[in-house]
């Protein structure tokens, strides 16, 4: 970046699987101001709830079905190898550690939110996934215990 | 029922993944010695059928958004989709969690959901299908917990932007 030029804007992948994960990650909209955003989910008609922004399809998928994963590691590598997001970020659930495992080979930040639903722990793709991801966060402050832990900096409501 | 005995519209919901049938069969016998209240209920696939209450199996986000709309008061699985679209519309919500032992889904996460929620005064909880016809009985008198913002905390939002923009 040279003085004069404005930065280039920082590109960002938005992905998360259905249902309450997607909803958080709307809600996270704010901290995208100013970024190219990609919005991934499961769901085609997700596409109304942003009609304003980049959103991309994606197979849905839990880890207890192999066939279906594989659909959607395939489609998740792709979107990631295509896109060269700076950041990922993810609230879950299959979808996201799949993009984060694949946006660290390509020098992405990563950001896993575990869902505000888990309570009393931190989710199974969470312990898997926390680790690997720059920024790991929880929504609950009992969670944040110690550094092998995910930090807590608030929550979607 | 409401104090001043008109009927409200009652929107079960279970999520797009699979059938909640204690809660919406409960509320369907609830329903039928209940009338005058109009519900309807999204029931998830493969679910047992109701024969008092209106349904269907799935609601596309364009129509979710209209019934939670259109309800006076939501009753849904302790899911957080569910949970987080009434607050943001403002709309009180009776909540049932699913439990793991009875394969409604693969834990008892959604028992603790709805144990913390009900402590902070955001949703009424029915644990159980026992539980449920007392707190619909209820239903007229419950009070929405404040419509929350459409969007995450201040201090969530600021901790993402800065790792977006940081180093």
């Amino acid at each position: 970046m040279t003085a004069g030029h404005p930065p280039k804007p920082r590109r960002i992948l938005a992905i998360a699987s259905g249902g309450g994960h997607w909803v958080q990650l709307l809600r996270l909209r704010p901290a995208f101001e100013g970024c190219e955003v990609t919005f991934a989910s499961v769901r085609p008609a997700y596409a109304d709830d942003i009609p304003e922004e980049r959103f991309v399809t994606i197979p849905d998928a839990t880890r207890w079905d192999r066939v279906r994963l594989l659909r959607m590691m395939f489609r998740v590598a792709w979107l990631v190898w295509r896109l060269r997001p700076d950041v990922i970020i993810s609230t879950g659930a299959a979808p996201g550690y799949v993009a984060i495992r694949l946006g660290k080979l390509i020098g992405a930040k990563t950001v896993w939110l575990d869902s505000i639903a888990n309570v009393e722990q931190v989710s199974l793709s969470g312990q898997k996934i926390g680790p690997h991801a720059d920024l790991w966060l929880t929504q609950w402050e009992h969670l944040a215990t110690d550094e092998t832990q995910p930090e807590y900096r608030g929550a979607v409501i | 029922m409401a104090s001043d005995g008109s009927g409200l519209r009652i929107f079960v919901t279970v999520g797009a993944q699979m059938p909640f049938d204690r809660l919406v069969l409960g509320v369907d016998t609830w329903a039928a010695d209940h009338p005058g209240h109009e519900v309807f209920a999204q029931i998830g696939p493969g679910a047992q059928l109701p024969t008092t209450i209106a349904y269907t199996e799935f609601l596309e986000p364009p129509q979710f958004r209209e019934r939670v709309e259109w309800c006076d008061v939501l009753v849904a699985h302790a899911g957080m989709g569910s949970i987080l679209t009434a607050l943001q519309h403002g709309k009180p919500v009776l909540v049932m969690p699913r439990r793991g032992d009875l394969r409604e889904t693969r834990n008892d996460h959604q028992i603790a959901t709805a144990e913390r929620f009900r402590a902070m005064e955001k949703v009424a909880v029915a644990m159980d299908e026992h539980e449920l016809p007392g707190q619909l009985d209820r239903i007229g008198e419950m009070d929405a917990a404040g419509r929350i913002s459409e969007f995450a905390s201040p201090a969530l939002i600021d901790a993402v932007r800065a790792f977006i923009h940081g180093g």
